[in-house]
């Protein structure tokens, strides 16, 4: 097929109209979000002490902090699926979780301590932090993928990590509604790591599927 | 340079409203631009410059299938060169060498440059035999037989409907052919 002859085939095929990339997202996102509230219904399911535990601020911070890496991930992983998007100006959006976890940090640092500080960094759930807040990522990181691949990232392992991290956000959102552990050095350790493991996989993975 | 890429981008604007003939028009001018840069990427890689149209039509069909995340807000060329742009890298690296492909590349082409008006490629007519029948009935009656959507619908007894999805699902498949070779 010569080259004029392609141009034509597509200028006939002119009248097609793709959904934007934001609502393939959100859409792959709200197919893929029920399988992992199954998994967080049937093996975690919502602490007993939920009640009392939403009058301790370090317990709603759990969710600004989650919440302020999912919400900023999936802004970013938009913007890069367009192939001219550069990360510049964008990046510093992602330490705006680690910033809150720094100022919890401090903030538990100034109250006087209900623990020893090594038990409220492990804790009592590490273990199963380290493998929920993955598998109920896993999911959401399939649909995320999904819906990502109707784009067209320059950097397919770069949006495949955000992918990662937007999942393990909306994932670690979930969690933290179960995880009695509420101190910000749990959360800075344990959610940290399996956030980095989701975002490991979410870029290996994007690196052979994202590309377009 | 600021002119060719305002009516590029004005171009665009037009064929995302519906303009079919607009968007004809934008492909042929972007076409000789894109072919000089392909062409200048394989020579820098040392390979020959007889595979620029296969870069060409792949970057065609990139353009074509992802026009939907360019910001009609914005200018076409950026968005128009980053795709040519990771297409050629990808096609140089495929032929085993890591290359960077400097944008500007695209950016400078003088129109002086412009090779032969059309050339044919192997690797999309390669990989169109391999389409399902309905769909290489319909790329071929309209690429080859210039007919129009209408006219391959009656010959090939489909409705027009039916048409048009052939030919994009038939124009998607080839991409990703392409792209998974």
């Amino acid at each position: 097929m010569d080259t004029d002859q392609l141009i034509r085939t597509l200028a006939a095929d002119n009248a097609h109209r793709a959904p934007k990339v934001g609502a393939v997202l959100a859409l792959s996102l709200l197919v893929a979000a029920p399988l992992s509230i199954l998994i967080f219904a049937t093996f975690l399911g919502v602490r007993p002490d939920v009640m009392s535990a939403m009058h301790n601020p370090f317990f709603d911070m759990k969710f600004a902090v989650t919440l302020s890496l999912a919400i900023p991930a999936i802004a970013i992983s938009l913007h890069l699926s367009r192939p001219e998007a550069l990360m510049r100006g964008w990046g510093w959006l992602l330490l705006l979780p680690v910033a809150l976890l720094a100022v919890a940090i401090g903030g538990e640092m100034m109250m006087a301590p209900a623990m020893p500080m090594t038990m409220r960094l492990v804790g009592k759930n590490s273990r199963v932090c380290l493998s929920a807040i993955p598998a109920m990522s896993l999911p959401l990181l399939a649909g995320a993928l999904f819906g990502l691949r109707h784009g067209a990232p320059s950097r397919p392992a770069l949006a495949g990590a955000l992918a990662g991290l937007l999942s393990a956000g909306l994932a670690a959102t979930l969690y933290a509604s179960h995880c009695t552990d509420d101190s910000p050095l749990f959360v800075a350790t344990w959610y940290t790591l399996a956030a980095a493991f989701v975002t490991a996989i979410g870029a290996f993975i994007g690196s052979k599927v994202l590309k377009y | 340079m600021r002119g060719r890429e305002d009516e590029w981008t004005g171009l665009m604007r037009s064929a995302m409203a519906g303009d079919d003939a607009a968007y004809h028009r934008l492909l042929k001018a972007v076409t000789p631009v894109l072919r000089a840069a392909a062409r200048r990427g394989l020579a820098r890689a040392g390979q020959p410059p007889d595979q620029a149209e296969d870069i060409v039509q792949d970057i065609l069909l990139a353009v074509h299938l992802k026009r939907h995340t360019w910001d009609s807000e914005a200018p076409l060329a950026p968005w128009l060169f980053a795709i040519a742009r990771n297409k050629l890298i990808d096609a140089l690296r495929r032929r085993g060498r890591r290359i960077f492909v400097n944008i500007d590349d695209f950016a400078e082409t003088l129109p002086g440059e412009a090779p032969p008006e059309t050339a044919s490629a192997g690797e999309v007519a390669a990989q169109l035999a391999t389409l399902p029948q309905r769909q290489r009935d319909v790329l071929q009656s309209i690429a080859v037989d210039s007919a129009s959507i209408r006219d391959t619908a009656s010959k090939l007894s489909m409705s027009e409907g039916a048409v048009r999805v052939a030919l994009h699902r038939g124009l998607a498949a080839l991409t990703a052919k392409l792209r998974d070779r």
